[in-house]
């Protein structure tokens, strides 16, 4: 049976690891290859690396750390962060991604999502969305959540599975480093519309809270950063006791 | 010496690291020609079985000989598809043809939340000689040190069928061939690179089987 993927994700800014509150007050929190070993050790089962500051600079994902960490482990890795072309892309993976997470770049260019899928196949494209509740609704944030895209998550989804993506990686922005919980509504209006992989993001504090994103979200991964990074939540912990709730995930 | 054949399909910056990492003396040979000069080959590959299409011809002809000569090959994900006759994702390109059967679509299962693609941590169910009334494991060189219900990293939409070669299953809406080996012939349908101890203990099999392993590291297992 296919498990539920626990991921580590490292929001990385000049080489490295910060972590912030709802996208807003960035903080040092390590090394991103010596905490990727650490991952590593302790279970996780995929590691994300966002260049969170590229779009906003115009940089990109810095090789030398995606090298670094990729050479630490034997996991999937995921990079994403100011990927705005098909060379951007080439270049992430040249240094040792599995997978690239396009968002800013690929609301303005739906055609690059096709483009990479054609390249590297559906599987290597994830399409990232950083939305907020609005209403009914979840509205869609590009420019590291500081700009308004005038699209709804769901909808906005669905595109993106049309147009090849492989995996959607949904951060809720109202929960994002708050530790209040994943906005499981949000996850399964996502999860429920499409059928590719879900990994939810945002809010993750407690074992808890990835169950309900399991259940009642319907996610097929959950994503965090603050709580793994400061070991507040252990990965092996959180494993078993998904296990003790006939949660399937990898031990 | 190991050939690990770069036709195009996919990045092979994961399956070198982890050779790099065990220590594996491995280079990717230039042309078809140079196949003869290695002791084992190793066919990777991520994406459309279309892309194998750039094996049809001398690289093909080449590898069918050292298979014959009993070279041992290993073929990982999109690799191990082509060890069969072919592939529904692109029915013009022949397979290597060393292992009976034909790839198919996965067709998952929408009410069971069973997603196309097949991607993440899935279980290996080692077979055994149920039929013959036999509940022990079939023996497999590959996945010596492993135990039935090891997770591996899966990343696919396409599949090989169950057949004699099979010697562990994976079951996603349906079971498929998760690992093939049949004499000097193996493959993986999974990414052991991205498989973490698991996987790389797979690699680290074949690298035995094949002698790609340094004497040094060979001998110092060997004393354990």
């Amino acid at each position: 049976m296919l498990t539920k993927r626990i991921i580590a994700c490292m929001d990385v800014r000049d080489g490295h690891v910060v972590k912030g509150v709802q996208f807003q007050q960035l903080r040092h929190a390590g090394d991103p290859a010596e905490l990727a070993a650490r991952y590593n050790v302790e279970g996780i089962d995929e590691v994300v690396i966002l260049d969170i500051t590229a779009t906003l600079e115009s940089r990109r994902a810095l090789a030398e750390t995606i090298h670094a960490v990729a050479h630490r482990i034997f996991l999937p890795l995921t990079v994403g962060g100011g990927i705005r072309s098909e060379d951007d892309a080439a270049a992430a993976v040249d240094a040792g991604a599995d997978k690239v997470s396009l968002n800013t770049a690929a609301l303005k260019n739906p055609g690059l999502i096709t483009t990479l899928a054609r390249r590297y196949g559906s599987q290597a494209v994830i399409v990232a969305i950083d939305a907020k509740r609005r209403g009914d609704g979840f509205a869609v944030y590009v420019r590291s959540g500081t700009a308004d895209a005038a699209r709804d998550a769901v909808e906005w989804a669905r595109e993106a599975e049309s147009q090849g993506a492989g995996e959607i990686l949904l951060t809720s922005m109202d929960r994002d480093g708050t530790l209040s919980g994943f906005d499981c509504e949000m996850t399964a209006a996502v999860a429920d519309a499409v059928n590719i992989p879900v990994i939810a993001s945002g809010g993750a504090g407690t074992v808890e809270h990835f169950c309900e994103v399991f259940t009642r979200g319907h996610a097929d991964a959950g994503l965090a950063a603050s709580i793994f990074h400061s070991g507040s939540v252990g990965v092996a912990e959180l494993k078993h006791y998904l296990r003790e709730k006939a949660i399937p995930v990898r031990l | 010496m190991i050939a690990l054949i770069d036709y195009g399909a996919g990045n092979l910056t994961s399956v070198r690291k982890a050779l790099t990492a065990l220590g594996a003396d491995y280079a990717t040979p230039a042309s078809p020609g140079d196949l003869r000069r290695f002791s084992a080959l190793i066919v990777p590959g991520v994406g459309n079985f279309a892309a194998t299409a750039a094996l049809v011809g001398p690289w093909r002809d080449e590898i069918a000989a050292a298979v014959r000569a009993g070279t041992p090959l290993f073929g990982i994900c999109l690799g191990m598809q082509w060890l069969f006759e072919g592939s529904d994702e692109a029915p013009d390109v022949p397979g290597l043809g060393v292992l009976s059967g034909r790839v198919t679509r996965l067709q998952g299962d929408a009410e069971e939340r069973l997603k196309i693609p097949h991607v993440g941590w899935n279980g290996l169910a080692f077979r055994s000689r149920a039929a013959a009334g036999d509940h022990t494991a079939l023996p497999s060189r590959l996945l010596s040190g492993l135990n039935t219900g090891a997770h591996v990293y899966f990343t696919h939409s396409y599949a090989a069928p169950v057949t004699d070669a099979c010697v562990a299953a994976t079951t996603h809406a349906e079971t498929f061939a998760a690992v093939v080996e049949r004499a000097n012939v193996f493959g993986v349908q999974f990414h052991p690179e991205k498989s973490s101890d698991a996987g790389l203990q797979i690699i680290r099999n074949f690298l035995e089987v094949s002698g790609g392993l340094p004497a040094v590291a060979s001998r110092a297992e060997a004393g354990c």
